[in-house]
């Protein structure tokens, strides 16, 4: 209706028309919509919509306010809008009036219907009644019948019965010829207790004879297939499950299965051991393949079968998984096929009385073991080949997978030895390993000291080569290379032992499933790896320089003085850092706990420190012999009676002198300086013109006047009251000083031991005297202390005056000369 | 009970020859051999009284040049040999004779000590131990506890035997050994061993050790490159009849087994230079003397390789007292080898040491300067070698 009000004005139809709703809402109690505008206009009742509204006051209200015209208006508006109203009321009305008219015909109809359903109802109950009295009457007359009937029904299937049991010996054959065994077992089963409590009569006995007669046919054809082994797994354990049904002796049937179960797990052991001796076996592997042919009984999987002849030798992953997956896990279905049959199978009556599952536990424990040994064995054998040290990691692995794969052994028979002894292998395999890591380490080192050895020799022909081409360079290479081989062999040691070092912590990685054992967390760390690997390659690094000491002492210098020199300083550097720096590093990677006493750093320490000199002691006694022999070789073939007058410096000198400087630029480029004690400026000079013209002459002039011959030593012997001891081959100090000072006192003791042995000439002291000038100009800057070159020179020109038998020593001005002239 | 202090004698010319007199088992004597190209050399003759504490010396003038060896004859108390240096015409040749002390040397010293250091009397020349073939001779060896008849010279590269006849006053060559090889050899020392009948010789040239046998004057054993440098001497062990020491250049004392000759037995490297000299004890032989240039003398107990290993077997009861507590100790832990002393009187070389032939207990050691150092054994060791 108010569509068909609307087209005038539609704000105002809307407006009016949501009143119109209001309104209508209101008068049946749905106020919900709007009530918010209710409630803000229904105080004022001079709002024609409230519901407070006053239709008194409205007027005076609007009279009130309102002019005339407007009330006019007002009015019309008004009317307009009660016009509406009542077309909306009668619309409704129309609306609702064929509802109300079409509920009072239903109820109307309701009525008569509900009169009708009463009397059938009646009708029914009267029915009901009389159907209850019949059905009551007829039980009554049929209740002897039902009797009878139940006992009829009793006797037809005892009749039954006995007819299986006639016809049991039958059906057992059928079952027996179509190999149902199962059912022939269960139906035996089920009659075998009824032939029993009747074998007295003589027409059961037969039958049970007959069914004893099949049975055993059948158990014997049972224990044929047991035999055989070629069924499945499941075939088997349904076989054993037959037959342990039929009384068969449990004990015999575990050997049997264990038996069978071997045979298989054999051949995968065979298998194995083909490949461990890959060459052996592949004639017998591939003999194994042709019988098995000839035989017409291919297992199903042989694993003989598998190996290629071709194929050399797998690596120890490939082996060990194969080992797992052929061996371990087939040992573990029988385990577990073996459990569920004996052990865990519930055994029913008279069976539990024997007590299977001990006795069979008993023996799958010894099968197991038994066969796990030869597993060991063989998984040993393949072990200890491994010998090359490339890669750790392919060991570790299947060493890993190894050890998991017997967890499950483990968790399958909880009291077996087997996972310790597998922990046991994998802790000799890492053992073992140690020891290869150890050797390869040590023959690293030997290796790199031939390098450097070579290295030695080979610069000294190229620097000859390259001086002669004339290349500033390579000289210039040359000295520096000595630090660089030094740098080079520590650097790649420690790298080796680093290498190594993470190699072997491949054996504790967390993700490794026997690392977390006490074995690998404890006494591997700190026995296996620090103590027997690094502690021994330290031990042996010290050991085999104090045997470079020893052997080259007899052989006279086999190994080069550079090398010596080298090691003494690798030794040192060891004790000053590099061992603690191994040490460190080792525990810290390792986290070592040291729960037994281990060899403290200190005392390797002391160990690299006592062949550190060693060595340096070494290469002074060896580098001073070959000045000394030079020295020696000089004064003894010559004939110093008869010798000419000096002229020059003999050449042997310059040798010496040049030997010397080249040591000390040998030593200078390992060794620091070191302390010597202050000398005076221009020392050659001064100290040489005080100790030639004053003690010297001093000297010469007692020894000559014959009225004294108590005067003849007397002052080198005061000298030497107040002088200190010289110790020839003494230890020396980790310094070029030190060390130059060794080599100079041996050379020139042996200098003076040289020139005692001899008689002199004049021109033979004389030219003693221009070379120890000589010496004295040059050597001196070598020493700690200038003064022990000069004594030792000094008691040289003095002994030799001694043993001369015209001694007239020359003028200093002209030794002088001579020695500058060169 | 502190031990003696050493006593010191001052020869006034340079010394290198030193030797016991070996015939003379009742009084503590020595002789030494004097080096001096300008004046007359000497052979002092040192006694050494014992309980005095006092060195009584007697020089006899050796006129025929320096005494590079000196060597006593074990059956005559006056005879000697010396190895001396002649220069004659600017040349120097090694020569060797045999000597007889005059036969008052001890009277006339007694009466007037002063005066026979001004007039000594003279060496009295037996005989020359001069073959025309053959140089400059390096020692010479006295037959063991033979009767003075025969001596071995080492000249050059020979080894000869020689016989001396009618009082020493004839000396004929015998036989002969020559060492033969590459280049220029020479023995620089030899030792005649007193085993085996008196039938091998050892000698030492260059870095190795040879042994001989004097019935067939050939080689039979060779310790090649014994040391590493030269070997300066050799000594016999007195009761062992296979062991020998030797000492070199290398600084090292070494034993051998001559059976076993590829390792030595037994190695010390006490000294700090060249060992010039090495000497069993003549009835001790764990004593062993080592002299060398680093002016040093050292005296070592080598015990495991002694012909008395264990020590004597003394009841604890019968160590005197005072020392028992102490002894006690000692005996008990077993003996080591170990250096009993290290000497340092001397201010030279030590190119000579001896034992004396009277006093097993006693020895000498002379150094260059011409100092002659008597010393004993400690006491302590003394008493637990004797008890």
């Amino acid at each position: 209706m108010a569509k068909k009000k609307s087209p005038p004005g539609f704000n105002k139809d809307s407006g009016r028309r949501r009143r119109v709703h209001g309104m209508l809402k209101l008068y049946y109690g749905l106020n919900e919509e709007g009530k918010a505008a209710e409630q803000a206009e229904s105080l004022d009742p001079c709002d024609i919509n409230g519901p407070h509204f006053d239709p008194e006051l409205y007027l005076n209200k609007l009279r009130r306010e309102c002019s005339l015209a407007e009330l006019m208006d007002h009015e019309t508006c008004m009317v307009k809008q009660i016009r509406s109203l009542d077309s909306d009321m009668q619309t409704l009305v129309y609306e609702n009036y064929n509802k109300f008219i079409s509920a009072t015909d239903t109820i109307r109809k309701m009525k008569n219907d509900f009169k009708k359903m009463e009397d059938e109802m009646d009708c029914l109950s009267a029915n009901m009644a009389a159907i209850t009295d019949f059905s009551a009457r007829i039980s009554g007359t049929l209740q002897d019948q039902h009797v009878q009937i139940t006992k009829l029904s009793g006797v037809h299937t005892l009749l039954r019965k006995l007819q299986f049991l006639f016809e049991l010996p039958a059906r057992l054959n059928k079952c027996l010829e179509l190999q149902a065994y199962a059912q022939a077992v269960n139906s035996h089963r089920k009659a075998r207790c009824v032939l029993q409590q009747y074998s007295h009569l003589p027409s059961f006995k037969g039958i049970q004879d007959d069914c004893h007669a099949i049975m055993d046919k059948l158990a014997q054809e049972l224990r044929q297939k047991f035999r055989d082994g070629g069924t499945s797994s499941k075939d088997l354990s349904e076989c054993v499950e037959l037959l342990l049904q039929l009384d068969e002796p449990a004990e015999e049937l575990c050997d049997k299965f264990l038996s069978h179960a071997r045979s298989r797990l054999e051949s995968d052991l065979q298998g194995l051991g083909a490949e461990i001796k890959p060459d052996a076996s592949s004639a017998t592997s591939a003999q194994n393949e042709s019988s098995g042919a000839d035989a017409g009984s291919p297992t199903d999987s042989s694993p003989t079968g598998l190996p290629s002849p071709s194929s050399p030798k797998t690596d120890i992953l490939e082996f060990i998984d194969r080992g797992c997956n052929e061996f371990v896990s087939s040992l573990c279905l029988v385990i577990t096929s073996y459990q569920e049959l004996f052990i865990n199978h519930p055994q029913t009556g008279e069976l539990a009385t024997k007590n299977i599952p001990q006795m069979a536990n008993g023996k799958l424990q010894a099968f197991v073991d038994d066969l796990a040994a030869r597993y060991f064995s063989l998984v040993e054998q393949r072990i200890q080949e491994e010998r090359g040290v490339g890669d750790n990691s392919l060991l570790v692995r299947a060493l890993d997978r190894f050890h998991r794969r017997l967890q499950a052994v483990s968790k399958l028979l909880p009291g077996s030895s087997v996972p310790n002894q597998g922990t046991e292998i994998v802790i000799r395999a890492a053992n073992e390993r140690v020891k290869q890591y150890l050797c390869a380490l040590q023959s690293f080192y030997m290796d790199s000291l031939t390098d450097v050895r070579q290295a030695l020799a080979t610069p000294r022909l190229s620097m000859g080569g390259a001086s002669v081409v004339g290349g500033p360079a390579s000289s210039r290479d040359n000295p520096s290379s000595l630090p660089d081989l030094l740098s080079s062999l520590s650097s790649s040691i420690l790298n080796q032992i680093k290498s190594v070092l993470a190699s072997v912590h491949l054996f504790t990685a967390k993700d490794i499933s026997f690392s977390n054992k006490p074995y690998f967390k404890g006494e591997f760390c700190s026995k296996g790896v620090r103590e027997s690997l690094v502690v021994s390659f330290i031990r042996f690094v010290c050991q085999s320089s104090r045997q470079f000491c020893e052997s080259a002492g007899d052989k006279g210098g086999s190994t080069p003085p550079a090398l010596l020199l080298l090691l003494s300083r690798l030794c040192l550097d060891y004790e000053t850092s590099t061992i603690s720096y191994i040490l460190t590093l080792t525990d810290e990677q390792f986290l070592v706990q040291h729960h037994t006493p281990v060899t403290p750093v200190t005392s390797l320490c002391a160990e690299a420190r006592e062949a550190a000199q060693k060595l340096l002691n070494h290469y002074v006694k060896v580098q001073g012999l070959i000045i000394s022999q030079m020295l020696r070789k000089s004064v003894e073939t010559r004939d110093w009676v008869n010798t000419i007058e000096p002229r020059n410096v003999r050449a042997v000198m310059k040798r010496v002198v040049e030997d010397t400087t080249s040591i000390d630029v040998q030593v200078g480029l390992l060794y620091e300086e070191g302390v010597r004690k202050a000398h005076s400026s221009d020392s050659s000079k001064r100290t040489f013109s005080v100790y030639s013209s004053s003690r010297q002459q001093a000297r010469y002039a007692a020894s000559y006047t014959p009225s004294a011959p108590m005067d003849t030593n007397l002052l080198s012997n005061i000298h030497k009251l107040f002088s200190e001891r010289i110790d020839i081959f003494s230890s020396v100090e980790f310094n070029k000083v030190s060390v130059m000072t060794g080599i100079i006192k041996i050379s020139l003791k042996t200098f003076l031991e040289c020139v005692r042995l001899r008689t002199f000439g004049r021109y033979g002291l004389q030219q003693i005297q221009v070379d120890c000038h000589y010496l004295q100009m040059y050597l001196w800057r070598f020493v700690s202390d200038e003064n022990l070159v000069h004594f030792l020179l000094d008691e040289i020109v003095g002994s030799s005056a001694h043993r001369c038998l015209d001694p007239a020593p020359m003028e200093q001005s002209v030794i002088e000369v001579i020695c500058e002239r060169g | 009970m502190e031990d003696d202090a050493p006593v010191i004698y001052g020869l006034e010319f340079q010394a290198r020859a030193l030797t016991a007199q070996t015939a003379e088992t009742d009084a503590i004597r020595f002789l030494v051999g004097t080096q001096s190209l300008k004046f007359d050399n000497q052979i002092h003759i040192i006694d050494f009284d014992d309980e005095n504490n006092i060195i009584n010396k007697n020089v006899l003038l050796h006129q025929a040049g320096e005494i590079w060896h000196i060597g006593a004859s074990p059956a005559d108390k006056a005879v000697l040999t010396t190895c001396y240096n002649k220069t004659s015409d600017s040349r120097v040749v090694s020569c060797a004779a045999v000597w007889r002390m005059p036969s008052d040397w001890d009277a006339g010293n007694h009466e007037s000590p002063d005066d026979s250091a001004h007039n000594p009397q003279t060496l009295e020349l037996l005989c020359h131990l001069v073959d025309s073939a053959h140089g400059n001779t390096a020692c010479v060896l006295w037959e063991p506890m033979g009767d003075g008849k025969r001596v071995i010279s080492l000249a050059d590269n020979h080894a000869l035997l020689w016989d001396l006849q009618e009082s020493s006053t004839q000396a004929t060559v015998s036989s002969r050994a020559t060492l033969e090889g590459k280049g220029q050899l020479k023995f620089t020392s030899g030792k005649w061993s007193p085993h085996h009948n008196c039938s091998q010789l050892a000698t030492a040239s260059d870095t190795a050790i040879r042994g001989w046998d004097l019935r067939s004057m050939s080689q039979i054993y060779c310790i090649e490159n014994a040391h590493g440098q030269l070997v300066r001497d050799l000594d016999f062990n007195p009761n062992r009849q296979y062991y020998l020491a030797s000492c070199g250049d290398d600084c090292k004392v070494k034993f051998w087994d001559i059976r076993n000759i590829q390792e030595p037995v037994k190695t010390l490297e006490q000294h700090s230079h060249w060992v010039w000299s090495v000497r069993y004890n003549h009835s001790h032989d764990q004593l062993v003397l080592t002299a060398s240039s680093d002016s040093r003398l050292i005296l070592s107990n080598m015990v495991s390789i002694s012909s008395e290993p264990f020590g004597h077997l003394v009841d604890d009861e019968e160590l005197s007292e005072g020392e028992d507590n102490h002894q006690d100790d000692k005996s008990k832990e077993p003996l080591k080898d170990s250096v009993v002393s290290t000497y340092e009187e001397h201010e030279d070389s030590v190119y000579a040491a001896e034992w004396s032939s009277a006093d097993p207990w006693l020895f000498a050691s002379l150094s260059y300067d011409g100092r002659l150092v008597i010393n004993r054994v400690p006491r302590a060791l003394k008493y637990r070698i004797l008890l």
